[in-house]
């Protein structure tokens, strides 16, 4: 009777106004992958996560994988059937508590093992903050190298879906990017994904992985079945252009993809976009050489643009590209609001629109 | 709970124990005799009630009240029951639990259930009674999500309220961008559903 009338309300809420998405939001467009990366299967970001712990587990007996509700397949079903294919030893569900998770994530792989933590959402990664930067980060450091926890990685789903409110939504990267020792990652698509988490689960640092949680089912990719690794501090341009170079990472690597058409076939602009991937160590190299033959540069992120990591972009390439800026660097970013309030969230995402007027900004400077 | 019990507060501590966070029975969650165990632990005087059982309830937190008013000391009390629902209306507990322990606790051991027993035993209710009250409630529901649905909801600009007690410069800069924005692009944006933003 309970479980039937909360089905109703459910229904009710789908179809009432207020759940409706607003339409702008972004196109996924899939990439093909590398040829020499052989056979491919249909995969979204969410099959491709599993696939690269899939592939992970079966070759390194000691890696785990644990968090809250991954014995069952996770709230996302990012660990569908590892646990019936790996034991109950090697996937299991902790106790409700995030410090607990990563303090748990730091022991293992400190004593050796292969340790793939889960986050349940990037948003409540808050209480294990201080055992991320005051422990892990410093880890290696602290110990003069005697020790490390770089078999830590810590997976969350990161981002706004539209109707994920203050609790939900949150982009939280910029915090791990100003703690040094620790390397973040955030990938655009399900063959990035892959090659990404498997890299940074060899990864000899920890490493936090944000997963952009909207992408889990709406990006379908063909991915290569086979293991593969995609190196970490590589940015990777994804459309060369000579006017505007637009760095973002994650979705919105793929709002800024529709704005460079958009602005090639109304205006005339012709865009460079880079998806940077991984936000630490970031690729400054092929920032800067992009920024140097366009000499404009626009940063976009979900994250809150006050302290997001597009200001420290911003701060690194006005000093190194200085003499070839034709216009000030400009960021899109979310406001300083708390994100995302879910009324409002139309209105807070730094969108395609917001996009096209900085690059009209930036070339009639 | 520690600091409760270190400064001698006069308050209550409600633990209401459903068994589940999302997937995670608490046989995964804690060993030891459930939460009612931490209370001694910390010096508080703790109290496990059934809390399926509406009258054991009151009367726990009635003599928890007691305690905590007349001695100036937290209580804690741990009430058990079940989660029958689903965590959320995005999950689907049948992947984690089977349909016969929910049914049980439906059936079996259901707060609402023996309330109703009771109060049809002593002739307060019927079914009669029942149905209307779920008719009345329901339509009550369906009317506040109808009503709530015409309004409007506040103007764009209201997302920049109450992050502080005043407006900083930067966010006046931010809110007034976004204004100036919109402004360009009133069709890109859901402004119907909203208070005139400008």
């Amino acid at each position: 009777m309970l479980v039937k009338n909360l089905t109703k309300v459910s229904q009710l809420l789908i179809n009432s106004k207020s759940q409706i998405r607003h339409a702008s939001a972004f196109k996924f467009a899939p990439d093909t992958a590398p040829a020499e990366l052989g056979e491919t299967t249909k995969m979204n970001l969410c099959q491709s996560v599993t696939n690269a712990m899939d592939i992970s587990l079966s070759q390194d007996k000691s890696a785990v994988v644990f968090g809250e509700d991954v014995a069952f397949g996770g709230v996302f079903r990012c660990t569908v059937g590892l646990r019936d294919k790996y034991g109950k030893d090697r996937v299991f569900n902790t106790p409700l508590a995030e410090q607990g998770i990563a303090a748990f994530g730091i022991g293992l792989a400190a004593a050796g093992a292969t340790a793939i933590a889960e986050i349940q959402f990037a948003d409540y990664i808050f209480p294990a903050f201080d055992q991320i930067v005051n422990e892990a980060a410093k880890f290696r450091y602290r110990s003069g190298n005697l020790f490390d926890c770089g078999k830590l990685t810590i997976r969350t789903p990161t981002g706004a879906v539209g109707h994920g409110a203050l609790y939900h939504s949150q982009s939280v990267e910029a915090f791990f990017a100003h703690s040094p020792g620790l390397k973040v990652v955030v990938p655009r698509s399900p063959i990035q994904t892959k090659g990404l988490l498997l890299s940074s689960i060899r990864d000899p640092n920890p490493v936090i992985f944000f997963e952009p949680k909207i992408l889990y089912r709406q990006a379908v990719e063909n991915v290569p079945v086979k293991d593969y690794e995609i190196p970490l501090g590589k940015a990777e341009v994804l459309m060369e252009g000579s006017d505007v170079t637009i760095v973002s990472w994650g979705t919105q690597v793929h709002v800024v993809k529709e704005v460079a058409n958009i602005v090639k076939e109304k205006l005339n602009i012709s865009c460079e976009v880079i998806d940077l991937r991984t936000i630490v160590p970031w690729d400054y190299e092929t920032v800067c050489n992009s920024v140097s033959k366009t000499g404009r540069l626009i940063i976009s992120h979900e994250a809150n643009v006050t302290m997001g990591f597009g200001a420290e972009i911003a701060a690194f390439v006005q000093k190194e590209c200085f003499l070839n800026l034709e216009a000030p660097v400009e960021r899109v970013a979310g406001y300083d609001i708390p994100s995302i309030p879910h009324v409002y969230e139309a209105f807070f995402m730094p969108d395609k629109w917001k996009c096209i007027e900085a690059v009209k900004r930036v070339v009639n400077f | 709970m520690n600091f409760a019990s270190v400064f001698d507060v006069p308050c209550i501590f409600f633990c209401r124990n459903n068994g589940y966070a999302i997937s995670t029975s608490v046989k995964d969650q804690y060993r030891g005799d459930g939460v009612a165990a931490r209370g001694p632990a910390y010096g508080i005087v703790t109290i496990r009630v059934d809390g399926n059982d509406l009258f054991a309830v009151y009367n726990a937190t009635k003599a928890a009240r007691q305690i905590a008013v007349k001695e100036s000391r937290p209580v804690l009390i741990e009430a058990m029951t079940y989660r029958l629902g689903h965590h959320s209306t995005s999950d689907d507990s049948t992947a984690y639990r089977s349909i016969d322990e929910m049914n049980s606790w439906e059936k079996e051991d259901n707060p609402i259930k023996r309330l109703r027993k009771y109060m049809e035993n002593k002739g307060w209710w019927d079914s009669q009674r029942d149905e209307k009250a779920h008719a009345d409630a329901q339509k009550h529901v369906m009317d506040c999500f109808h009503n709530a649905e015409q309004k409007k909801r506040a103007r764009p600009q209201s997302m920049f309220d109450d992050i502080y007690d005043k407006l900083p410069n930067h966010l006046v800069r931010q809110r007034q961008e976004m204004v100036d924005h919109v402004k360009m692009y009133k069709k890109e944006y859901p402004l119907d559903l909203y208070e005139k933003a400008f």
